[in-house]
């Protein structure tokens, strides 16, 4: 019951509902004793349509009456003629019944039903869509009908365009209108069709248009979306490209078996330990593609077949779709100097969501070193155990090390040199949304000024054309989020958010800012120097994790002290090795689904967040399970012992954990964390060597 | 504002099933079975299921049930997808769905499947992405999801994905929180969740939010009950439920409880109704009210429920 005020029914207007009521109950038991018994006269059928006008959404009364259209129409003794006039009887039924309500899911098919039989006149539809659609602009039933008729009519996209034109001049603040004008501008652009050849052509006109709404009232949302879809249509890349990769281009990569390599000359940005035989090759692209496989990516190397190498879609899902993908190059157990030479989409088979090809080829070579095995080393493996302590890190590049050399940090992004060209007119059309938005908000201090501005910078930054990868504006979109922040405290959150991924940017934006989170990790236990490179991006209140593509190297990370309650995205880093997320807003386990892609990480903090705290998981769906049947059924036959009641409870521990190999877990601090469910931890994970820091035998 | 009235909502859904003389209760008459739904979970969710007597309600169900293999929405009416899935509901709160013939069930829902992957609500042939979650998160219930093409399914849906991140009924259709919950759920319970962009429409889910705390269906509508539910089981799927603010809508779906006689309505001081005191309800639940037990936000049943159906051995 939709906006019917709430009152104490008086005793006489009970009395005539309970007889309205039984009425409408006759009426209702006559009508089943007809349908029930198949009988279409001309009483039965009135008796229906009279029920219809009572109640439209009496659904077997409409099925009742497309079962008599159904026997007329079967009638040896019907012609064109009777049944048109059958069926125009029944569009006057439906008329009448949407009359009493404008919404009823029944007559509006019935209506839909009764056309699709190709012998009612349409002429008369858009005259009472235009009555209907004019009383109510806003009814999402009055619209899909519009694009069914016009569809049915044959009614060209022009005219529609025209109509959502004048609807929108007649009202602003109609959304229904400029969402289907986004369709409509979508489907003209994808057919090329006259006058629309180009989205240079198009868009400038439409977002004249849409500022004229934005302009009127900042604050209805009516226009908001639009001018979003615009801005992104302005800026997308159809085709992808690849963005990052490790190893990255003149790179040389140092590949060690399990034992420290001392005073060696190579940079710990690049020396991986590795004893599997085999190392990660990853690419990340600017969007989600399929296909990159052995025949859209060769791999030349001194020694490994490229068809040999299998790619994965780093996607959480079983989706074959990814914009982060990885394989695995085997290397052989002697020691090794080699160049490697990738070639990424020189044939073609690469494509992007929106459907189409890699037309940006790429290709990077970097240079490895293998240096072998060697099983009598008495210490255990690097990564294998870290204190998390802050005394334990220190600055990189303060002492001896700095004769050491350390990545080029231009060479972190692939260098795109056929990009700026494409974008000359979106460059303008996008300094000149900044310019617009600037004049809004010097006129009124609005919350979509501030968002539109701040989002136009960031995307105005990140382009090729402006300097390198230099975020000149970072500083001022990061104050916007802040004032916003304030300005609209119940999307508090959001603006957090996307604080969080504009400061990560920031950091990673040159190498004196991403040097200033570079540590060197040594304890009091190793006595020698030989940890990769730990970044450190605690205490920064981050809410939300990012710029990946620029951390591709990174082997240990702490990420603790912040606001994480989630760390999408971080299966990116294939070459992560230790993680902490102590002290973060983390709820469940399910928001660790990330970490069963990095098959490399042995030690976990996850100590001192909310796991166990919530009833409602956020994650729940973007994990893999059976609820989401993205697992098999085999987890059925797993062989870990643990019982039905504690699956039951705690499934989300253990098709994570199950999956990973780790030796080093914390977990203390979060209200799941007790003795009982840590030695269901304990059989879940037999590679576990320490829990909460205490030895496990 | 006060707090849940919980015994005054058990009474008042007690209460409905009573009140069969009203004109209201006649009108609804076609949709008991969805109304079966919403007043049984809210009780489960309120943790009063066992003041019913389960036997009697599901002879009722089975009674609704055709030859088809498809449920009616209450005697005498023809059978349709949407009772289906809620006589399949609270078959599954009662841990009762051993009383039914599951392939009977199943092939009602597989046959409704059209050539392009959506599916019909009924033989009469109306085409809405309603239908399609309908139909896989029944299947799903049943653990027979693999007797319909998933893949066209999820691709039907993915055709009514709009500008702004949402889905509408059909292709072209205008986004819709109602018809955005179906789509997600659809797309949760495929594990598909990667085709929906989680930042774009996120931000069109919690700019439903309006002053008064409420949500929201679509822009620049009024607020009403029923949102919290449609908007807060997409937010939440897709992970992004902490950009709105949940203590303003907890207020807000507070401010709508009748708590003299029970029952929530869409909007403050508006009349109460079944639809809207579970839409209420499990909108709490949902923003971890205490005392409520939690639901799931894809296949709309007690968490519990769920799980003992999916993690049994």
């Amino acid at each position: 019951m939709h906006g019917r005020p709430r009152k104490a029914p008086k005793p006489e207007d009970e009395a005539a509902s309970a007889a309205k009521a039984q009425k409408l109950r006759a009426l209702q038991t006559q009508f089943f004793s007809y349908h029930h018994n198949k009988i279409y006269t001309k009483e039965a059928v009135e008796l229906s349509a009279k029920l219809l006008e009572i109640n439209p959404e009496s659904y077997t009364a409409w099925n009742y009456r497309k079962l008599a259209v159904e026997h007329y129409l079967s009638q040896p003794k019907s012609n064109s003629n009777s049944a048109k006039s059958i069926l125009d009887d029944e569009l006057r039924v439906v008329e009448s019944a949407l009359r009493q309500n404008f919404k009823s899911y029944g007559a509006w098919h019935h209506r839909k039903w009764v056309l699709s039989k190709g012998l009612s006149s349409i002429d008369h539809e858009l005259i009472l869509l235009d009555k209907f659609q004019k009383a109510d602009s806003r009814n999402f039933h009055a619209w899909n009908y519009r694009r069914f008729v016009a569809e049915l009519m044959n009614r060209s996209k022009q005219d529609e365009l025209k109509y959502t034109e004048d609807m929108i001049y007649t009202n602003f603040s109609n959304y229904s209108a400029w969402h289907n004008r986004s369709v409509l501008l979508s489907t003209l652009l994808e057919k090329k069709a006259e006058g629309f050849l180009s989205k240079e052509s198009v868009l400038p006109e439409e977002f004249e248009f849409i500022h004229q709404a934005i302009f009127t009232d900042p604050d209805d949302q009516s226009g908001w979306f639009y001018h979003l879809w615009l801005l992104d249509q302005t800026v997308k890349a159809d085709s992808s490209l690849l963005v990052s990769s490790w190893p990255a281009h003149g790179s040389d990569v140092l590949v060690l078996g399990d034992r420290c390599n001392n005073g060696s000359a190579f940079s710990p940005f690049t020396t991986l330990q590795s004893n599997s035989g085999s190392f990660p090759i990853v690419l990340y692209f600017n969007q989600s593609v399929e296909g990159v496989s052995s025949s859209t990516v060769t791999v030349e190397s001194g020694f490994n077949n490229s068809e040999d190498l299998v790619w994965k879609p780093l996607s959480l899902s079983n989706s074959q779709t990814a914009q982060v993908w990885v394989a695995h190059l085997k290397f052989p157990t002697s020691e090794l100097h080699s160049s490697v030479k990738v070639s990424v989409g020189h044939s073609k088979g690469i494509i992007s969501a929106s459907g189409s090809q890699n037309s940006y080829p790429s290709i990077f070579s970097f240079k490895v070193h293998v240096q072998p095995i060697e099983r009598d080393s008495s210490q255990g493996s690097v990564s294998e155990s870290i204190l998390w302590r802050g005394e334990n890190f220190k600055v990189y590049g303060t002492q001896s090390e700095e004769s050491i050399p350390i990545f080029s940090f231009d060479q972190l992004s692939m260098r795109n040199d056929h990009e700026p060209m494409a974008s000359n007119w979106c460059a303008e059309a996008l300094a000149k949304e900044i310019e617009c938005f600037r004049e809004l908000l010097s006129l009124m201090d609005c919350k979509i000024g501030k968002l539109t501005l701040a989002r136009s910078l960031m995307v105005y930054d990140a382009m090729s054309f402006s300097c390198a990868n230099k975020l000149v504006h970072s500083e001022e979109v990061l104050e916007l989020y802040s004032d916003l922040m304030k300005l609209d405290p119940s999307h508090y959150s959001y603006y957090k958010d996307e604080r969080s991924l504009v400061l990560l940017q920031q950091v990673t934006s040159s190498r004196e800012s991403l040097m200033k989170h570079c540590f060197q990790y040594k304890d009091s236990v190793s006595s020698t120097i030989c940890k990769p490179i730990c970044l450190r991006l605690n205490h920064l209140s981050l809410s939300r994790m990012g710029a990946f593509e620029k951390l591709l190297w990174v082997q240990i990370l702490d990420l603790s002290h912040n606001e994480l309650q989630s760390i999408e995205g971080l299966e990116a880093m294939q070459l992560l090795s230790c993680l902490s997320l102590r002290n973060n807003k983390l709820r469940s386990f399910t928001a660790l689904d990330p970490l069963r892609k990095l098959k490399l990480l042995r030690v976990l903090d996850i100590s001192y967040n909310q796991i166990g705290e919530h009833s409602i998981d956020t994650t729940r769906y973007l994990c893999s399970s059976p609820l989401s049947h993205s697992v098999g059924s085999e987890w059925n036959n797993d062989e870990t012992v643990i019982s039905d009641v504690a699956l039951i409870n705690h499934w989300e521990a253990f098709f994570i954990f199950k999956e990973l190999n780790l030796k080093q877990l914390d977990i203390v601090g979060n209200a799941i964390a007790d003795e009982k469910f840590n030695s269901i931890l304990v059989k879940v994970m037999p590679t576990l060597k320490q829990l909460d820091g205490e030895l496990l035998d | 504002m006060g707090e849940l009235a919980v015994d005054k909502h058990v009474q008042y859904i007690l209460s409905v099933e009573k009140r069969k003389d009203s004109f209201e209760s006649v009108v609804m008459d076609h949709l008991r079975m969805n109304g079966a739904y919403w007043g049984l979970t809210t009780l489960d969710l309120l943790g009063k299921l066992d003041t019913v007597d389960a036997d009697e309600v599901i002879s009722w169900i089975m009674k609704c049930q055709h030859e088809s293999g498809g449920f009616s929405g209450n005697i005498g009416h023809d059978p349709h997808i949407l009772y289906t899935v809620s006589a399949v509901q609270v078959l599954a709160l009662f841990n009762k769905l051993d009383v039914l013939d599951i392939d009977k069930v199943a092939t009602y829902i597989t046959g409704l499947q059209n050539e392009d992957g959506s599916f019909s609500g009924d033989i009469w042939g109306e085409v809405d992405t309603r239908f399609s979650y309908i139909a896989i998160c029944c299947l799903s219930i049943l653990r027979c999801l693999d007797r319909i093409n998933v893949e066209k399914a999820v691709n039907y849906i993915l055709s009514c994905k709009n500008l702004d991140g949402g889905f509408g009924c059909t292709p072209g259709g205008e986004s819709h929180a109602g018809q955005i919950f179906c789509c997600v759920g659809a797309l949760a319970i495929t594990g598909s969740l990667h085709h929906v962009d989680k930042d774009l429409l996120g931000w069109w889910l919690c700019e439903r939010q309006v002053k008064s705390g409420g949500l929201n269906g679509r822009p620049e509508k009024l607020p009403d009950v029923c949102y919290s539910w449609w908007v807060l089981t997409s937010l939440i799927m897709i992970d992004r439920v902490h950009w709105i603010d949940k203590e303003k809508l907890v207020k807000f779906i507070l401010n709508c409880q009748d708590v003299e006689n029970g029952g929530i309505s869409d909007r403050p001081d508006d009349a109460v109704d079944v639809f809207h005191t579970y839409f209420g309800v499990a909108g709490l639940s949902l923003l971890e009210y205490p005392g409520l037990k939690a639901i799931d936000p894809a296949y709309a049943l007690p968490v519990d429920v769920i799980n003992r159906i999916f993690f049994s051995r």
